[in-house]
């Protein structure tokens, strides 16, 4: 198809640098300088899209950022889709593949569309609410359809091939926006020589003037726009960034700036000398000053199937017209309620083509443009309204009929113009989006009839559009007076003598506050009459939410659905608001303020992770014999960020098998366990000791050097929180270790207490976690293995008794060897510093060979100790379990003169009543059975449901291989005088699990094996 | 994301270094046994919901690690001032901008 409504001349589109792109299947050619819709247009594509709920045709309505329906699928190959693209804001690259993302099964011939109008009254206001609340397993799918019929895009289903950016930035002054004002200000702030950064969404600086006819110092505005942008670009501390969406305004004027780098190249990111480009770059930018000059965007007028396609905003058509060189119709109606909308009857004109008419709902107008549109030979039909389009597939008609003056009332004659096209215009929005992010609501102005910012503390200025102010004049000497007070309240003196900006003065008549033709029938059964377009949200069915007393503007949005599309509703907010205004007889700032949120548009996840993705998606932390590790086949869990050994599979094994063989190697020979992960906080001051016997449950006092002794912590609520071995290496030193997960909480909490409660305390602490690698080797051969590796220690059992510790050498390096056991069999744990680890790991294997030495990991430790009825904090505990819960009062020292963290908050009510939840073995009747971790216990086999039917539940869960059978541990109420009772466990395939409740040490009770 | 003024470090930092450790001036009761149940609550329990002004207790977690106070705008989120443990905040005082000269 040739550009049919490609002008001859005129537009900024390189006419030499013809494009070819595929839309839904058929090539198109445009030009270099075009964006998507633009080549559209050009091409006379009408529909782009099918609505959300009626499935209506619907095409191409605005220019920019606002536009709701021509939503594109664009990406050439399945790993470079990107959904939800609006082609407003693509640029036209060659070879650009795209397609319409709403209809189904296509845009044209659109099975919805014959349910549509059924569809339609299936689905009134509300209608989430009302069809979706249940039956509830019915959501699926309902949604099954719902997003296969409506225009949601469809993410790729392969890994995206480019990739993406981030930057962090500091700035004296960003100015958000290029149009007129944002200009002046970027250029008035640079001359101080302030670190600017200017960011617009579009391709080129410019805003407006790139389509203005308007002259700045005499010369064509897009000229000034031209010598304005190379002057910033030669200044070194200007960082000039198109195609960079300011999404989000945050607290203390931080910016995430959204750069499309590669978007207008081609399909994915290019290579350039080997080096693949990133795609999109996040700017994280904190600036002392914020200038938004967003501008404003046109409001379209409100009337009935304002959705055929050919209906567009009057400044978009004149856009199209001047700065892309299309006239996307044959015949144009204007419909406006200012002098703005007669810019697209004079350029449609221009382009020579035909104007019927233009419709102005106010009485009379004698504004400049009025004159031109006159002189022009332009009809022009005063104190009437276009208050319905006929058509189905493109405007054939507009229906115009006389207005009361206050625009409430079709009075009179009426008539229809014929037209393929009918430009609207009721007046400006000024993009107050961003101003709204960090929670300040926006404030109605009756003078410009919209909402501009709220007033906020923060360093933030607003310039041009988005204050009102829509005069070139005086958006130029705003948007410089504002450059230099950004400047100047960071610190900078702007340049003298100031620049100087001559403008043509325009006569502008006043404009009329219009939203909604009247039409005549009312709203209710009116044609539909859209007023958000992505969500099918009608004047109608905005009146039936008020009716139904959804009064505040938040809630009527919600019922409705106003605003949530994609598009945020930037077309159609205010015009809702100003609907329901009309309905309750209130005005717009009565009914509320609407708020928007990040992101301003639509952004890629791929921008929002952008490095830290796959391998970098997380930090990853690896002791010393990781290398080891992986070459003997272990497989690894996440302990925070720590890589454990989990188990070590052999060829053939299963994960059981494994385990099995693991656990009984270390019960009848010797283990080995890299235990470097476990949080080690050396501690260390006079006052150590009493600061020990504040923060643990126990005492500490006479705690002698060589000596390691167990701990719980406790919150001040009672509450266990973790626990650990700190030993005491000198009168004044301690070395303390904590859970893997736990140790930065841990020292983040004794920090907390030190410098906040007790810091006449003269303690020091300090994480060496990484510094010592950690190896426990366990079972009844683990002192002979000792034995032929270490010198300069003395292992006799009465010499080096259980909880005891060490100093010598291990394999030759100096180690601090500690006797405790997490198994239950005779065990040392041998830390040497880290860099020896897997030195001294290798020997160990080594000269265990003979014992059969056998490397576990946290699967088989898990096992060992849940035999043994040992506590994990954060598996058997979750913050609500006291130690007398946990059946460790040993652990508790009540006597202790300083009143410890958590003992007033165990001897509260609640944690010292009968009946508690109480940490108990259990053991199935069937051995084989295993429970599953979380498991709910019942007291009767048939229990009825209810409150208080739950007995406790199971915290740990294993099977053991030297018991042959399987263990678990478990949360029950009045748990201790309930031994031998039965239990039931119902599992999720209705059979019930029959169990018995028994002391949680199931292996060696007495604990002889740890003596030997 | 707030920025933050350390008192300690005497510089600006990103809120991602930080951890906020709710409301600041909590003492812990000197005689926890003879507290009653209900002084108890109060201390380990209880907190204002500040609409406004808020003092709050923040850890630099990922820069000094030294604890301090914020007093903060919980409506506007501005941050009046930072400063130190067993001081009072000062009601004039502005960190936000002595920090930055
Ligand atoms: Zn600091």
């Amino acid at each position: 198809m040739a550009q049919v409504n490609r002008t001859q001349a005129g537009g900024r589109i390189n006419r030499g640098k013809p494009l070819s792109f595929t839309y839904n299947g058929k090539q198109f050619t445009g030009y270099e300088g075009d964006t998507l819709a633009s080549a559209l247009l050009a091409n006379g594509v009408d529909i782009i899209g099918r609505s959300f709920k009626y499935s209506r045709p619907r095409g191409i309505v605005a220019a920019g950022a606002e536009e709701p329906n021509a939503v594109m699928q664009v990406g050439a190959t399945e790993a470079t889709q990107v959904p939800n693209v609006r082609a407003t804001q693509q640029a036209l690259f060659n070879g650009l593949t795209c397609s319409a993302v709403a209809g189904w099964p296509n845009v044209d011939f659109d099975l919805m569309s014959y349910v549509g109008k059924i569809g339609g009254k299936m689905m009134p206001p509300g209608f989430y609410y009302k069809t979706f609340m249940g039956p509830a397993g019915m959501w699926p799918i309902y949604e099954k359809y719902i997003r296969k019929a409506a225009g949601l895009g469809k993410a790729p289903k392969e890994k995206d091939v480019d990739i993406y950016d981030a930057m962090n930035r500091h700035a004296d002054v960003v100015v958000v926006g290029s149009g007129p004002a944002g200009l002046a200000a970027a250029r008035a702030a640079a001359s101080s020589g302030a670190r600017v950064i200017l960011a617009d969404e579009q391709e080129e600086f410019g805003g407006s003037l790139l389509h203005s006819s308007e002259t700045i110092n005499g010369k064509p505005a897009a000229e000034w726009v031209t010598e304005v942008v190379a002057e910033l670009a030669g200044n070194k501390n200007v960082v000039l960034l198109p195609r960079a969406t300011v999404n989000g305004l945050h607290d203390h004027n931080f910016l995430t700036i959204h750069e499309r780098l590669t978007d207008h190249l081609g399909d994915r990111a290019p290579t350039v000398d080997g080096v693949q480009m990133a795609r999109h770059r996040m700017h994280k930018v904190r600036a002392h000053c914020v200038i938004l000059a967003t501008g404003a965007q046109e409001r379209p007028i409100v009337f009935a199937n304002n959705d055929v396609p050919g209906v567009m905003g009057a400044s978009a058509v004149a856009t199209y017209i001047n700065r892309y060189g299309v006239v996307p119709g044959k015949t144009l109606v204007v419909g406006t309620a200012n002098d703005d909308g007669y810019d697209a009857a004079i350029a449609w004109k221009k382009a020579g083509r035909d104007v019927a008419a233009i419709v102005d709902s106010r009485p009379g107008a004698d504004g400049d443009r009025v004159e031109e549109a006159r002189q022009l030979g332009i009809k022009i039909i005063f104190g009437s309204v276009v208050y319905d389009a006929k058509g189905q597939t493109r405007v054939k008609a507009a229906k115009v009929g006389a207005v009361s003056p206050d625009g409430k009332k079709l009075i009179g004659d009426k008539l229809d113009i014929s037209c393929d096209t009918i430009a609207t215009s009721g007046g400006w929005s000024p993009v107050v989006h961003l101003s709204c992010h960090s929670g300040t609501r926006p404030q109605w102005d009756d003078k410009i009839i919209g909402f501009v910012p709220g007033d906020c503390y923060e360093n933030r200025l607003y310039v041009g559009g988005i204050s009102g102010n829509y005069e070139l004049g005086a958006c130029l000497t705003d948007g410089q007076a504002a450059g230099e007070n950004a400047a100047k309240s960071a610190g900078f003196t702007p340049d003298t003598p100031r620049a100087n900006y001559q403008t043509k003065a325009v006569k502008v008549s006043a404009p009329m506050a219009l939203f909604v033709a009247p039409h005549e029938k009312p709203f209710s059964r009116a044609p539909k009459q859209f007023v958000d377009y992505q969500n099918d949200v009608t004047a109608g069915g905005i009146e039936l939410a008020v009716r139904e007393g959804f009064e505040s503007i938040e809630h009527v949005k919600r019922y409705t659905a106003l605003g949530f599309g994609t598009d945020q509703g930037k077309l159609g907010n205010i015009n809702g608001m100003a609907i329901a205004a009309q309905v309750r007889g209130a005005t717009i700032p009565e009914v509320g303020t609407t708020v928007f949120r990040p992101n301003y548009t639509p952004i890629a996840f791929g921008a929002i992770a952008g490095r830290n993705a796959g391998e970098l998606f997380d930090p990853k932390r690896y002791t010393a014999m990781q290398s080891w590790h992986e070459a003997n086949g272990a497989l690894f869990e996440d302990v925070g960020q720590w890589k454990r050994p989990w188990y070590y599979p052999k060829p053939g094994e299963t994960m059981q098998q494994s385990l099995d063989r693991e656990c009984l190697a270390t019960r009848e020979s010797v283990g080995i366990l890299d235990a470097s992960t476990l949080g080690k906080i050396d501690i260390q001051g006079k006052d150590a000791r009493e600061f020990l016997g504040r923060v643990y449950t126990n005492a500490w006092a006479k705690l002698a050097v060589g000596k390691c002794r167990y701990g719980l912590m406790c919150g001040e609520d009672g509450m266990v929180f973790d626990d650990g071995v700190t030993s005491c290496l000198a009168e004044n030193h301690f070395l303390m270790t904590t859970t893997s997960g736990g140790a930065a909480h841990v020292l983040e909490w004794l920090e907390l207490y030190h410098q906040t409660e007790w810091p006449e305390l003269e303690v020091f602490m300090t994480s060496v976690t990484d510094h010592w690698a950690t190896m426990t080797i366990s079972g009844p051969n683990s002192r002979k293995l000792l034995e032929q590796v270490s010198e300069g220690i003395d292992l006799d059992k009465d010499a080096f008794k259980f909880m005891d510790w060490r100093q010598g050498k291990v394999d030759g390096i100096p180690s601090r060897v500690f006797r405790i056991s997490f198994t239950g069999e005779l065990s040392y744990e041998i830390n040497v510093p880290a860099n020896y680890g897997l030195q001294v790991w290798k020997k160990l294997m080594e000269v265990g060979a003979q014992y059969n030495i056998t490397p576990y990991g946290t699967e088989t430790m898990h096992i060992l100790r849940a035999e043994k009825g040992f506590i994990i904090a954060g598996q058997d505990t979750d913050g609500s379990v006291t130690p007398q819960d946990l059946g460790m009062s040993w652990a508790v020292s009540m006597n202790k003169p300083f009143s410890f963290i958590g003992k007033r908050g165990m001897n509260r009510q609640d944690p010292t009543r009968a009946n508690r939840k109480e940490l108990v073995g259990i053991k199935t009747k069937d051995p084989k059975v295993v429970l599953v971790e979380g498991a709910a216990a019942v007291n009767e086999r048939n229990y009825k449901q209810g409150s208080n039917v739950v007995q406790g539940h199971i915290t740990s869960s294993y099977y053991s291989a030297v018991l042959g059978r399987s263990i678990a541990l478990g949360m029950i109420k009045d748990g201790f005088n309930r031994m031998g009772e039965t239990v039931y466990y119902p599992t999720m395939d209705g059979s019930v699990i029959e169990a018995e409740i028994c002391s949680p040490v199931f292996y060696d009770p007495k604990g002889d094996r740890q003596n030997v | 994301m707030l920025h933050i003024y350390c008192p300690h470090c005497c510089e600006y930092r990103e809120e991602e270094e930080f951890h906020c450790k709710g409301q600041a001036h909590i003492a812990r009761p000197l005689d926890p046994d003879n507290c009653s149940e209900q002084e108890w609550a109060n201390f380990i329990f209880f907190r204002k919901n500040t609409k406004g002004q808020h003092q709050e207790l923040w850890h630099h977690s990922a820069g000094c690690g030294k604890f301090f106070n914020v007093s903060r705008n919980t409506i506007t989120y501005k941050i009046e001032q930072s400063y130190l443990l067993g001081t009072a905040p000062q009601p004039v005082l502005d960190v936000n901008k002595e920090g930055k000269a």
